[in-house]
């Protein structure tokens, strides 16, 4: 059972207690109109958490734009492993986009382009 | 600087080199590590096509940059067609959906998503109008000996030069026409004989890639993993040439040494990795390729509408700003 509301873009997927992890520590959030693009990326920066102790999506049908993100940890909250990756991707963002004018002036200035 | 993960192309497998140290696919990714490591250079540029290499980044970042500017960077098409008049032989519907993909100049930066696109009016702020009315006539002035339709008719072809913008409010004094129609003016949009007629009004609206194929910036945007040549022993003469012949123009070049030719190589890069050298016995144990796993050579090819470079640009802020939202709604 997953508790959607259209207006949000995240929503969770129910789960059931099993052994000493708590309920905070392991989820699967549901995006709504995401897909393999935000998924892959954001399960290889979050799978990279040491905290982290499974992490994994899976878009559940093709046409559904669903996709299913699920984090389980060794210690501390899903949510906040899924925060900071979030983040990090912004990081990544910011980094990519300043080398990428960096480089694109340069390479504008060498070969005497207009900017 | 680590080494980078390299994969060498056998005969009958390919292999993964063990390398010394962790690598960007095995290693733990974080924002330090990965400012370390990255670089960027840029190869070819033409405002609407460029190569350009993104070094040190795990396959799964590169291939993400690559989905968002096919299916998430924005631009102008034409979605919607009221037929007033076509009496032509192309259907009604299959006029709509060649005029949306004519390709259109309009910045999609200077307009807004519209809010619903099936039933909301068109805004300045949203839509771009445009016209198409044109009529088939029989050709007075021709020869008449002729039997060429071009001489026999006016207007008997179509062309999308015949796409009309008519302002809505304000944007008269925003845009002018030379912005904002399509891209370019020979794209053949339907063939009329004298009686025929087309009276149409377009509407251009603000999309992506993800909703339909025409909204795509991009006419491709791909990656490819720099290829590794290495000859390992020397090859000399007629083999030589052979070897050449072997791979892309370009990439093997024959040195002159002592009266030899030797084989040596030049350029892998545009090389296509083409397993050719495997048909010749006495070469193939001459040859190491591979290709360099953290390496992507990305090539953007630009409809038109907005340069190559300004497309990953804002590639790079989609993915961003989808990131802040989902962060602010985690948040709230």
């Amino acid at each position: 059972m997953s508790s959607f509301n259209s207006k949000q873009s995240i929503s969770q997927l129910a789960e059931t207690e099993t052994g000493s992890n708590s309920l905070e520590s392991t989820k699967t959030f549901v995006f709504q109109d995401e897909g393999h693009t935000l998924g892959n990326a954001l399960r290889c920066v979050i799978a990279s958490n040491p905290n982290v102790q499974f992490c994994g999506y899976t878009v559940p049908h093709p046409s559904e734009a669903k996709m299913h993100f699920r984090i389980q940890m060794q210690k501390g909250r899903a949510i906040d492993a899924l925060k900071k990756g979030l983040e990090d991707l912004v990081k990544m963002c910011d980094h990519t986009l300043s080398v990428f004018d960096e480089e694109m002036l340069s390479f504008k200035t060498e070969h005497k382009l207009n900017t | 600087m680590e080494e980078s993960p390299r994969i060498t192309l056998q005969e009958h497998k390919i292999t993964q080199d063990i390398t010394k140290g962790p690598t960007v696919l095995d290693e733990v990714w974080t924002v330090k590590a990965f400012k370390k490591r990255f670089r960027i250079a840029i190869i070819r540029y033409d405002d609407y096509e460029m190569e350009f290499d993104l070094i040190g980044i795990h396959p799964a970042l590169a291939n993400t940059f690559r989905r968002i500017m096919i299916s998430d960077v924005p631009s102008m098409a034409i979605e919607k067609v009221h037929i007033l008049n076509n009496t032509s032989i192309i259907q009604d519907e299959v006029l709509a959906h060649r005029l949306g993909l004519v390709p259109l100049k309009a910045d999609p930066r200077l307009f807004e998503y519209k809010s619903d696109p099936a039933n909301s009016e068109p805004g300045e702020l949203d839509t771009l109008e445009f016209e198409l009315k044109i009529k088939c006539t029989y050709n007075k002035d021709s020869n008449k000996n002729s039997s060429c339709a071009e001489d026999m008719y006016k207007n008997n072809n179509v062309y999308s030069k015949s796409i009309k913008w008519i302002p809505i409010s304000n944007q008269k004094d925003k845009f002018k026409e030379k912005d904002l129609g399509p891209i370019h003016d020979d794209i053949l949009i339907a063939k009329m004989r004298p009686g025929h007629e087309l009276d149409l009004k377009l509407f251009a609206i603000k999309s992506t890639g993800r909703d339909h194929a025409k909204f795509s910036p991009v006419a491709t945007a791909f990656y490819r993993l720099l290829p590794e040549i290495k000859i390992v022993r020397e090859v000399e003469g007629e083999a030589a040439e052979r070897l050449q012949k072997c791979f892309s123009p370009g990439v093997i070049g024959l040195k002159r040494e002592n009266g030899k030719k030797i084989a040596v190589v030049t350029d892998a890069r545009y090389d296509t990795t083409s397993r050719n050298i495997y048909r010749y016995e006495d070469l193939k144990d001459a040859v190491i390729m591979g290709k360099v796993q953290d390496h992507f050579i990305f090539t953007i090819e630009s409809v038109g509408a907005i340069k190559s470079d300004e497309i990953f640009r804002e590639g790079i802020k989609v993915l961003k700003d989808k990131c802040l939202s989902l962060l602010q709604e985690l948040s709230s």
